[in-house]
């Protein structure tokens, strides 16, 4: 087998025992890498209702058809695992050495069975593994522990996902670090922190061969040097925080906890700004010829040397959505997240949670009393040292950041039934998985793409605020078309999900992102890395694949129709200001758009999937379970 | 001992524009083995934190030291091009010239045991095909004489230029 080793290798954490799983050529042209390939394992290895805190839940990784080669960022993995936040599939994609050491080391996949009794940092050295101890790597946060076992183990090569005190500390949205990158949400850290997992290394010195390596070398070539010119500039100047000005402009930039869809002094936290005063340097992920990571420094002020990777996810919610216009702050905030291990975009969401709940008297001053701050903080938005503050506290889980630590859901659940308030009102999440910058009112194909996405909350799965946002589509209204236009957006982005390749690239195959513009290359490069015959139709059903796959896996875990929601505030509570005031998805509409997914799916109404329609897929076991 | 000045070209990195994609070492290992692995490349990454980072190929140093130290004379250095050739019949992989190289520019191939050396791709058409790959511009053929003229005139335009700053971060 070209591109693959044909290899799975399991892991007991427990009984530190591993065997080798053979997989047929068969078996990935239908899971191919990252998301689906994840996904697909943790079907066929976790225990169905499991507590995704148990040793039942196994930790799954599938790396990339074109990691290790150089396909333009084809450097990433897939990771997924049973969410902690959602209860449902929590599948996460990351770009990284670790996944071309892996390849090089000769496997396609990794599985994390059961739970250790201490503290391990699991080796995987070629075809060896060593269960390594890890107290010295406690308390360290996600680079130092890195660099700390390169140090130990003596090689540079060697890469690492690790947790850091976040993840060891067990909040919920604790997530996976490596090299910089995360595998960053629905809470994979604290899965592996219920493992005792402090961190996988790799040392992988194999070479990784593909079936014609000419045709890949000038494919590979080509996209490399069309990734330098006017398709990516977006991503190379300024990065994904160009967009800023243009979610306020639109008014869908969440604000103070998406009571408003635009933000005053949206100047001083936009792209340009962060391009004009903070930036140090642009990098790129592993394999990436874009490069579009700003990295950033805070140079004067309380926070001054302070450094990290700024996105727009990122940015927008630890900004805007806190009413904190000083984007020193929020490059504060994202660094303890980036460095210490959790996933910005939940933290943001759930420190704005916590400041309307403050704003709104159902939290006092006095709850927020820590260490640093015996007489508590005055949580009001805006107030940039309160939220760094009870950052801190969520990452020690100190006083009341031990009940945020669980994220929106969990935890409004907690301090409603423990005053009688209704905060849930105002906790942005979907499934429990935290909003993204995208303020889904007035965008109403995303809105019906975010409510019925498997992994909650993610504007990278649910790609549809693409047409909303480009005009595509009236995005104010609903009509019979956006069923389809969610759905093949959705498996758009799993086809890119899959493979894995960044979406970035989208555009550098032909100038042209859709997919008679994308697939006839992406099959080319599939066929070149693996001497199979692929064709447009079948880069098209890897992503109908791939997101039949999730959803499937949602119904063994009991998914209902109920559980495809919006937050409460997008359905009942209007924005005052901007573009789209006055604007809410009613429950009408949403119960309109979720049909027109279904339908457009081939689900039934109920939203459950046909017998036949799997068995078409090649997901005969699947149908036999959760077929309709 | 240190090593000398270089009259000689070789792979230069600006560790300015680079941005650790590492696509380098795919590119070498594969002109080299057919394979992609790093462990093979002849030019390697190096990534000290989260913003510094460069790649190393041979400085083709003069008077290199490698070639001074290797106890088996298996090391010649051509005297047009600067290249450090390896004789494969002698080279037993003891590593002195590993040792002696400052720039951590020579690595021992860990299948055959003898030391590789980057020879700015002699054989292939274009030369250096990394060179050709880097999306970022960031590796070039070039000496100390050109990086710092070449410094020199940068340094002119963009105060002429003054205020206006370079957004492209290529």
């Amino acid at each position: 087998m070209y591109g693959y080793s044909g290899k799975i290798l399991h892991i007991d954490l427990k009984t530190q025992k591993t065997w080798i799983e053979e997989k047929p050529e068969e078996w990935y042209k239908l899971w191919i890498g990252g998301v689906s390939m994840a996904t697909r394992l943790c079907w066929e290895n976790i225990t169905p209702g499991c507590d995704p805190y148990s040793p039942e839940n196994p930790v799954c990784i599938a790396n990339g058809i074109f990691t290790g080669t150089p396909v333009p960022v084809g450097g990433k993995f897939g990771m997924a695992d049973k969410s902690p936040l959602t209860g449902f599939i929590g599948d996460s994609l990351s770009g990284s050495w670790f996944s071309i050491a892996l390849k090089r080391a000769g496997w396609d996949g990794v599985i994390l069975h059961n739970q250790s009794d201490h503290w391990v940092n699991v080796f995987i050295d070629d075809d060896h593994v060593e269960f390594l101890d890890a107290a010295y790597l406690l308390g360290k946060g996600t680079y130092e522990t890195e660099e700390a076992i390169r140090e130990k183990l003596g090689d540079d090569q060697i890469r690492s996902c690790t947790i850091g005190p976040c993840g060891e500390h067990g909040v919920r949205f604790a997530n996976v670090t490596n090299d910089g990158r995360q595998a960053g949400r629905t809470g994979h850290g604290s899965v592996w922190a219920s493992k005792k997992l402090k961190a996988l290394s790799v040392r992988g010195t194999k070479g990784v061969r593909v079936y014609d390596p000419q045709t890949l070398m000038q494919l590979s070539y080509d996209i490399s040097k069309a990734a330098q010119g006017e398709h990516t500039a977006k991503y190379r100047i300024y990065g994904t925080a160009t967009g800023m000005k243009n979610s306020n402009a639109m008014g869908v930039l969440p604000t103070r906890n998406f009571q408003e869809g635009v933000f005053e002094h949206i100047d001083l936290i936009s792209g340009e700004y962060l391009d004009e005063h903070h930036k140090v340097k642009v990098i790129s992920c592993a394999q990436c010829p874009i490069a579009c990571e700003q990295m950033s420094i805070v140079k004067t002020g309380p926070f001054a040397g302070a450094m990290t990777g700024v996105e727009y996810e990122s940015l927008q919610a630890n900004s805007a959505n806190l009413g904190i216009s000083d984007i020193r702050a929020s490059i504060q905030l994202l660094e303890i997240a980036d460095h210490d291990g959790m996933d910005s975009m939940t933290l943001g969401v759930t420190i704005s949670y916590a400041m309307e709940c403050y704003e709104r008297g159902v939290l006092k001053k006095e709850d927020f009393a820590c260490k640093s701050y015996p007489e508590g903080l005055e949580m009001r938005f805006g107030n940039a040292e309160a939220a760094i503050a009870l950052a801190k506290m969520i990452r020690d889980r100190e006083g009341i950041g031990d009940i945020l630590s669980n994220g929106t859901r969990i935890a409004s659940k907690i301090i409603d039934a423990e005053r009688g308030t209704e905060s849930w009102k105002w906790a942005m999440n979907t499934k429990g998985l935290e909003c993204p910058g995208y303020d889904a009112r007035s965008l109403k194909t995303f809105a019906i793409g975010l409510a019925v996405g498997t992994r909650g909350g993610c504007h990278n799965r649910s790609a549809a605020y693409d047409p909303d946002m480009k005009g595509e589509t009236n995005r104010f209204t609903l009509d019979e078309t956006r069923g389809q236009v969610a759905a093949e957006s959705e498996e758009y982005a799993a086809v890119y999900d899959t493979l894995p390749l960044c979406k970035f690239i989208r555009r550098c195959f032909t100038g042209k992102a859709d997919r008679s513009g994308a697939w006839p290359t992406i099959a080319k490069l599939i066929n070149a890395t693996t001497g199979w015959n692929f064709g447009y139709d079948d880069v098209d059903l890897i992503g109908v694949r791939a997101t039949n796959m999730k959803k499937a896996f949602n119904i063994r875990e009991g998914w209902k129709p109920e559980d495809d929601d919006l937050p409460w505030r997008w359905k009942h509570d209007p924005f005052t200001k901007g573009p789209a005031a006055g604007v809410v998805v009613t429950d009408e509409e949403l119960a309109y758009g979720k049909q027109l997914y279904y339908k457009a799916k081939g689900w039934t109404e109920d939203g459950m999937i046909p017998k036949e329609l799997l068995i078409k897929l090649g997901m005969p076991d699947v149908a036999e379970e959760i077929g309709v | 001992m240190v090593a000398s000045t270089t009259k000689y070209d070789y792979i230069y990195c600006d560790p300015i524009k680079c941005v650790g994609c590492q696509l380098c070492e795919y590119i070498c290992s594969f002109t080299k083995t057919g394979e992609y692995n790093s462990y093979r490349s002849r030019i390697r990454t190096v990534r000290v934190d989260e913003v510094l980072m460069t790649a190393i190929a041979c400085r083709t140093c003069e008077n290199a030291p490698c070639v001074v130290v290797c106890p088996r004379d298996a090391l010649t250095q051509d005297p047009e091009k600067g290249i450090i050739r390896v004789d494969s019949t002698k080279c037993d992989g003891c590593a002195w010239c590993v040792e002696a190289c400052d720039f951590g520019a020579i690595s021992i191939n860990p299948a055959t045991k003898l030391a590789e050396i980057c020879d700015q791709c002699e054989n292939e058409e274009g030369g250096p095909q990394c060179v050709i790959w880097c999306p970022k511009e960031a590796l070039s053929l070039t000496n100390p004489d050109r990086i710092s003229q070449k410094s020199r005139r940068e340094l002119i335009k963009e105060s002429l230029e003054f205020p206006t700053k370079a957004k492209d971060p290529r």
